[in-house]
């Protein structure tokens, strides 16, 4: 008897180019790849020092993003010589290499992960690939996305496949309806909580159900990328009318007959109805609080108006040690109501939430207030097209009347590879993906949120529950 | 690539849950156009004090895991950013395998592509590896990846297992691109059907 497929079987059947042995190993072709200025220039070099050619050079697109500063006046010089240095060679590559790319002044400039999509580079049935974790989010568009090292960019760009090695799956079917205020970000932030941040390593995950249908496409892009964190390789999304409109009238979609033919071949993209996942979850959304991380690790997280774990509520001794240490690094002690926990940064950015909703959600939270006399709050946009959208909308000026620092696009303070950098002590609660140790600054502290919490956090002066707020308004 | 037949050296136990990759190679040592220096990077904010001296906790400078060639590591190591320079410092810092429960996705390939060795174990013959090398007298070990077994002084050795394309690759120290090369004919037949299939794709 032979079961169904699912979407996941279906993405990389219609991707092989041959089975490579008996343990699942294929040779897969790749649709598109990213390519960005941090972790691209060891592949060039590879490829300059075998003479090797890129495969077909129009399948990629390049964007800096990691290294530029976001200050509000937008130059091209870069200040820190590393990060100039790789600027200048991804330039010199691109252009030996005949690829196209997004530079610093470029208005298509910002966050890889945000550009993509937004120029309609990825489409449905396409498998993707690039040098960064984060490639996840390419699932909310019904595309199979993932991260991989530079050899492997580089061996992708020389041969357009990858040596690949087929994933568990996992079904999280998503059902009921997010409370007023909840986001996206509380429903894979719960998840990440409850399988842990290895929870789902050697899987792809298919997010299915009403709960992901009743999403809008921008917001299952921030669930697809935030995926990575349960340690998933890829996530993947059966794509629907909803996506399809997204797509129409992008730069690089297909329009007229094409689009046609596309969409006629894109109805079979999803998992068929006997087809058997390796795991199989139900997560109830409707009985959401907003989530905050209080440790060092993504899945160290709890509900708004709980209080800071103590290391005896976890089984093993390991898990012991490993909440000790992180309270250690966090300054915080158990028993502590999280809405008691004052921050002194606030930080709206990243390919999780910073396009144009997450910025309308965030202003309709500010409206009139004031960020905390103490806080010093950012936002920087995730492409420079939601940065002037969301200027002519008129949401830059309800930030900045607010106090906050009104930036240009990068990846910025979600990983500080920029001058956008934490001090020691620094406490920020932040709408980006990863809470690790020094993540946003040697010493630095940060507590994971939606763009929401970090708004009325910053308002507030400390980790806030924003259904409070919203009573009060 | 170096290739990795059998292997004899020190290890360490690095034992605590989720040790990202932002961990194994902070951000400031990522502003290279090349792979060098990232020895000095690795591990960097627990290997340094402040004032730039190694800090006697940390296990990699304690003197019987100075030199280590192996690491037991816990679970999920590797997660995180996916990048290569974490598996660059490892190698530079003379690292040649890594033997854990589970790896991060990313990190695990990037380990395979420079010839750092991956050993997956489970969960109890972890602990016992573990225990044994945690012990300063006992911490020489010796990896062979032909026989796939992990030598232990006085102790019943360990078996593990690498997928045979993985294990041909590491023991070669083989070129990955050129072997897809080889198929190159092979890769163009199939972009031209998947293209006249998918016309939008072009």
């Amino acid at each position: 008897m032979t079961t169904g497929k699912t979407l996941y079987d279906k993405h990389i059947d219609s991707h092989t180019v041959c089975q490579l042995d008996d343990d699942g190993h294929v040779l897969l072709y790749i649709d598109r790849q990213v390519l960005n200025e941090y972790t691209s220039p060891q592949a060039f070099s590879g490829l300059r020092e075998k003479q090797r050619k890129v495969w077909r050079p129009s399948t990629s697109l390049a964007v800096v993003d990691h290294v530029n500063p976001t200050a509000p006046n937008r130059i091209a010089l870069i200040n820190d010589p590393g990060g100039a240095r790789q600027v200048s060679y991804f330039g010199e590559n691109c252009h030996d290499f005949g690829i196209e790319l997004f530079d610093v002044l470029d208005k298509r400039q910002g966050i890889e992960h945000v550009v993509a999509p937004e120029q309609g580079f990825i489409l449905p049935g396409m498998v993707i690939a690039a040098g960064d974790s984060h490639t996840t989010t390419y699932g909310a568009l019904g595309a199979f996305g993932f991260g991989i090292g530079t050899s492997e960019i580089e061996h992708l760009l020389a041969t357009q496949t990858l040596v690949y090695k087929r994933l568990n799956t996992m079904r999280v079917t998503v059902e009921g309806t997010l409370a007023r205020g909840m986001s996206s970000k509380d429903i894979i932030m719960a998840l990440i909580r409850r399988i842990g941040a290895s929870g789902a390593t050697g899987y792809a995950i298919e997010f299915a159900g009403p709960g992901i249908g009743a999403l809008s496409v921008e917001a299952r892009m921030t669930i697809c990328n935030m995926a990575v964190e349960a340690g998933a390789r890829g996530a993947f999304m059966a794509p629907d009318d909803k996506v399809y409109d997204y797509l129409k009238g992008r730069e690089r979609a297909p329009s007229g007959e094409l689009r046609e033919q596309a969409l006629a071949r894109w109805q079979d993209l999803k998992s068929d109805e006997d087809a058997v996942f390796d795991m199989d979850l139900v997560l109830d959304s409707s009985d959401l609080a907003p989530m905050v991380t209080w440790g060092t690790s993504p899945d160290q997280a709890a509900s708004i108006s709980d209080t800071v774990p103590g290391p005896e509520s976890y089984d093993t001794p390991s898990q012991r040690r490993d909440v000790e240490r992180a309270l250690y690094y966090m300054g915080l002690t158990p028993g502590t109501p999280l809405t008691d926990i004052r921050i002194s940064h606030a930080f709206i950015g990243s390919c999780t939430n910073a396009r144009i909703e997450d910025l309308r959600a965030a202003a309709d939270m500010v409206g009139d207030r004031k960020v905390a006399e103490h806080v010093r709050a950012i936002i920087v946009p995730g492409s420079t097209a939601v940065r002037d959208q969301a200027e002519a909308e008129g949401l830059a000026d309800i930030f900045i009347r607010a106090g906050f620092e009104w930036r240009q696009s990068g990846c910025s303070m979600c990983l500080a590879m920029n001058d956008d950098v934490l001090e020691p002590g620094d406490r920020c609660a932040s709408s980006t993906n990863r809470n690790f140790e020094g993540r946003q600054g040697a010493g630095a502290r940060t507590h994971l949120m939606s763009p929401v919490m970090v708004a009325a956090a910053a308002i507030k002066g400390h980790l806030t529950d924003i259904r409070e707020m919203t009573e009060e308004a | 690539m170096e290739p990795f037949i059998s292997v004899t050296g020190t290890a360490a136990p690095m034992l605590a849950a989720n040790i990202d990759t932002d961990v194994i190679m902070p951000k400031q040592f990522l502003k290279g156009i090349d792979r060098q220096g990232l020895d000095r990077g690795l591990f960097h904010g627990l290997r340094f004090q402040e004032d730039g001296t190694p800090d006697p906790s940390f296990i990699l400078n304690q003197p019987a895991w100075q030199g280590s060639r192996f690491l037991v590591v816990g679970p999920n190591f590797g997660c995180g950013s996916s990048r290569e320079h974490a598996v660059w410092g490892l190698q530079q810092l003379g690292i040649r395998a890594l033997i854990g429960t589970t790896f991060a996705g990313i990190f695990y390939d990037n380990c395979q592509r420079n010839g750092v060795l991956t050993i997956k174990l489970d969960p109890e013959r972890h602990q016992q590896l573990a225990d044994v090398i945690s012990n300063p007298e006992r911490n020489q070990i010796t990896v062979d990846l032909e026989q796939q077994i992990i030598a232990l002084e006085n102790a019943d050795a360990v078996p593990f297992q690498v997928d045979t394309l993985k294990r041909d690759a590491l023991m070669r120290g083989l070129d990955a691109i050129g072997t897809t090369l080889e198929r190159q004919a092979q890769i163009m037949a199939f972009e031209q059907r998947h293209l006249a299939q998918n016309p939008w794709l072009k």
